[in-house]
């Protein structure tokens, strides 16, 4: 299920997910990402179903870290704010793809605790910042066994596909 | 009238696509555990292998958490919606701490 993927993104989206990693520094950020999965539009047209991307982000809904605890190298989302992204995006007529958090210095890699939280299906995008500023941006999906995440390419569009 | 289990998004492709799917259950431990029979992929996202719920599984019988009310023995009764709640946490660890810039 996790093979081959490729996560669509506007440039001025990938900007925002890098700018919440900035603002919210040293603390870790968090959002939804909102948009279409491709499996879900592949038609009949095998040719066509190539240019079809595996999914697409059409926007962010940015959440706030609930972890007061240890905000630094921890984020969690509250089931209030689950079903608040999930509302938003079907008002949208999009659904909830994946999520994005921060990896304050630290690189843009999941961690075992991300692995251990984590749902198959859903695309994890990580952003590092170092000092404050963004670095490298990654996307995964967890395997079908738990055992790890595979990494999703993220072709960064001027405009996303529709 | 059965019991309705929504089925979230990221366990839809373990469950034929299913949005939801319907059950005679009289606890919500009695659905899910029909829910992961129909659909045996599901289980290991749902359950641990010791057979407990994961702690990042919510479950909601209308609207109540499980977790206020009987856990997997809350009673249900016909028409009841019993809604799985994917719980969204990470951060980095011990592990990624050791590869800090």
């Amino acid at each position: 299920m996790a093979d081959e993927t490729t996560l669509w993104i506007s440039g001025h989206l990938a900007e925002k997910i890098r700018l919440h990693g900035a603002e919210t520094y040293p603390h870790e950020c968090c959002g939804a990402l909102l948009g279409r999965d491709g499996s879900a539009m592949a038609g009949t047209d095998p040719e066509k179903d190539k240019l079809t991307p595996s999914r697409e982000i059409v926007a962010l809904f940015p959440l706030v870290n609930r972890r007061d605890d240890s905000p630094r190298n921890r984020f969690s989302v509250s089931v209030d704010d689950v079903r608040a992204a999930e509302k938003a995006a079907r008002e949208q007529g999009l659904e909830v793809v994946g999520w994005y958090h921060s990896h304050p210095d630290h690189p843009a890699r999941p961690s075992a605790y991300d692995r251990d939280h984590a749902w198959p299906w859903y695309s994890y995008i990580i952003v590092s910042v170092r000092n404050g500023a963004p670095q490298d941006m990654t996307s995964w999906r967890l395997n079908d066994d738990r055992q790890e995440f595979s990494p999703e390419g993220i072709e960064v569009r001027h405009r996303a596909a529709v | 009238m059965p019991v309705k289990v929504v089925i979230p998004s990221p366990l839809r492709p373990y469950a034929g696509k299913r949005e939801s799917a319907e059950f005679q259950a009289k606890t919500v431990g009695e659905a899910l555990g029909h829910l992961t029979t129909e659909f045996a992929e599901l289980r290991k996202h749902l359950f641990t292998e010791d057979g407990k719920l994961r702690s990042f599984v919510n479950v909601y019988v209308n609207d109540e958490d499980i977790r206020y009310l009987a856990k997997e023995n809350t009673p249900t009764k016909d028409g009841d919606t019993i809604s799985i709640i994917p719980s969204i946490a990470g951060g980095c660890d011990q592990l990624c701490c050791s590869r800090r810039f």
